[in-house]
């Protein structure tokens, strides 16, 4: 339907108008960090080993929060699309929440929940985890700001896909585990990795609730967003540096992902 | 961000008529280092009761951070920093022509109540299983905390730097760490949520503090007036009560 819509002459040109400027609004920014960009001092900085750690340091909590997120989202996201439970639409909701909750609070939360006075902390303590201030603390943070974008994108899929095939394999006699893992993941497989990336993304740009929970310390806990942070407020030239790192990086990851396991389906 | 640019804007309408030179009204902007959030939130009220017709609004932030808004071109009429450093920066793009110190600041070590019995000197920093917060080497408290520790040959492995004294402070209020080095009027500040452990004179070190108004500035009377009522005795005597030394 959509799709007849835009061949209606005049309504192109009508949304051309408004589009421009949404793209124009997305895109400026990142020219201006590309104008003011010191792009001679941008090899020295790449060699600076602390710069080095904090990209390092990202890319592996921002993975390590993804793998978790895989490994308790994805089961998350189908329980919420295909298991009825009162409360339901409640539960969709507050799985949903980190996604407006501003990082820092979450943050608080997690310090709140996991601390050394937290909820669990005194038991996490007794067993000898402590969380905050520590790189597992980072992907702690990381995971909880960034699952929620996997399991919308995950369970959006799930519920639109077709069920007819899973009940045709349970009816041939396949177990409840192997129609998921051989009917239900392949179905909504395009969906998972495009959750998979979102989710990494947001994991790697994830700054609020990692100093809020983490703290700050090189090498444990400082990622690229908080020394492009800190480099911010001594050393602005550098910090523009190492965003243009973390973006070129970014922009990497999501057109090579892109490219290669997000194409839309042939219909 | 929006509102203040439109209460700057009012206060310039306010102060650009003649008639009302002598007469301090309108909105003046203070940038000032998170170590006076407390007593320049105070000095403030205190102005804007002498002065009716005048508000005085705050931000507060790492020294380092807010000179560099301020070099930005950041709505601010007066700026108090912690640190020399961060106050030449903006003195030197003549940003500020009028940079006065007004007080100076020494550090003491904060605990966290239920770790008072176990660290009770600076060299209980370096205790395994104490956990230590301290400010990031970039801003005025950290570039002490590092001063202290050097002249005291402590050496101590932070759980985490802070981005400013406050976030500092925090991590030991909330108990997630032990103790941290921050200043003594941070200490004070906090009431009985921390415990304070002085330094010994010897090893100590402290930050000078020094206000200024911005060129720019759209009310420069007011701003002028608020420095002024800083370095008065009124503004001094709160400043020594909040654990202030003198400059």
């Amino acid at each position: 339907m959509s799709r007849s819509l835009t061949w209606r002459p005049g309504l192109r040109s009508v949304l051309a108008v408004p589009a421009t400027v949404g793209l124009l609004f997305l895109l400026l920014p990142l020219v201006g960090l590309l104008a003011r960009a010191p792009w001679s001092g941008l090899p020295d900085l790449l060699a600076d080993p602390a710069v080095r750690q904090a990209l390092q340091l990202s890319f592996t909590t921002a993975t390590l929060a993804t793998l978790l997120s895989l490994v308790v989202g994805i089961p998350l996201a189908w329980v919420l699309a295909r298991v009825r439970f009162p409360g339901r639409r409640l539960v969709r909701a507050l799985v949903t929440l980190p996604l407006v909750l501003p990082p820092v609070v979450g943050g608080v939360g997690l310090l709140y929940a996991f601390g050394r006075r937290g909820l669990l902390g005194g038991p996490l303590e007794s067993i000898g985890i402590t969380l905050p201030f520590t790189t597992a603390g980072v992907v702690l943070a990381e995971a909880f700001v960034a699952m929620p974008f996997l399991i919308v994108t995950v369970e959006g899929a799930l519920a639109g896909a077709d069920q007819r095939f899973e009940q045709a394999a349970a009816t041939l006699g396949a177990s409840g585990w192997t129609t998921f893992r051989r009917i239900t993941l392949p179905l909504i497989g395009p969906s998972i990795a495009a959750g998979t990336v979102l989710c990494f993304a947001r994991a790697l740009g994830e700054f609020g609730a990692t100093i809020t929970f983490a703290g700050n310390f090189p090498g444990t806990t400082q990622t690229m967003p908080l020394s492009v942070y800190l480099a911010l407020e001594t050393n602005p030239e550098a910090a523009l540096a190492l965003a243009l790192v973390l973006l070129a990086v970014s922009l990497l990851i999501l057109v090579a992902l892109r490219e290669r396991w997000l194409r839309p389906a042939p219909t | 961000m929006l509102a203040v640019l439109t209460l700057t804007a009012c206060g310039q309408s306010d102060g650009g008529q003649p008639a009302l030179r002598t007469q301090l009204s309108g909105e003046t902007t203070v940038f000032a280092a998170a170590s006076l959030t407390k007593v320049f939130t105070d000095l403030g009220r205190q102005f804007e009761l002498q002065h009716p017709g005048t508000t005085v609004t705050f931000s507060f932030g790492a020294s380092s951070g807010l000179a560099q808004q301020v070099l930005a071109g950041a709505p601010a009429d007066v700026f108090a920093a912690a640190s020399r450093k961060n106050m030449d920066h903006v003195v030197a793009s003549r940003s500020i022509t009028d940079a006065r110190s007004f007080a100076s600041n020494v550090g003491q070590i904060a605990v966290t109540p239920s770790a008072a019995k176990k660290v009770t000197s600076l060299a209980d920093l370096a205790m395994p299983g104490v956990k230590v917060a301290l400010c990031q080497p970039e801003v005025p408290c950290g570039v002490l905390a590092q001063e202290v520790l050097r002249k005291a040959a402590v050496r101590t492995t932070p759980v985490t730097l802070g981005l400013d004294v406050k976030s500092t402070l925090a991590n030991v209020v909330s108990g997630e760490v032990d103790t941290a080095i921050v200043y003594v009027t941070d200490v004070l500040a906090a009431g009985n949520k921390v415990v304070g452990v002085p330094i010994p004179a010897a090893v100590n070190a402290s930050t000078p503090y020094l206000i200024g108004t911005i060129s720019a500035s759209d009310n420069p009377l007011l701003a002028r007036a608020f420095a002024d009522y800083v370095l008065a005795p009124a503004g001094q005597d709160k400043l020594r009560k909040s654990g202030f030394s003198p400059p």
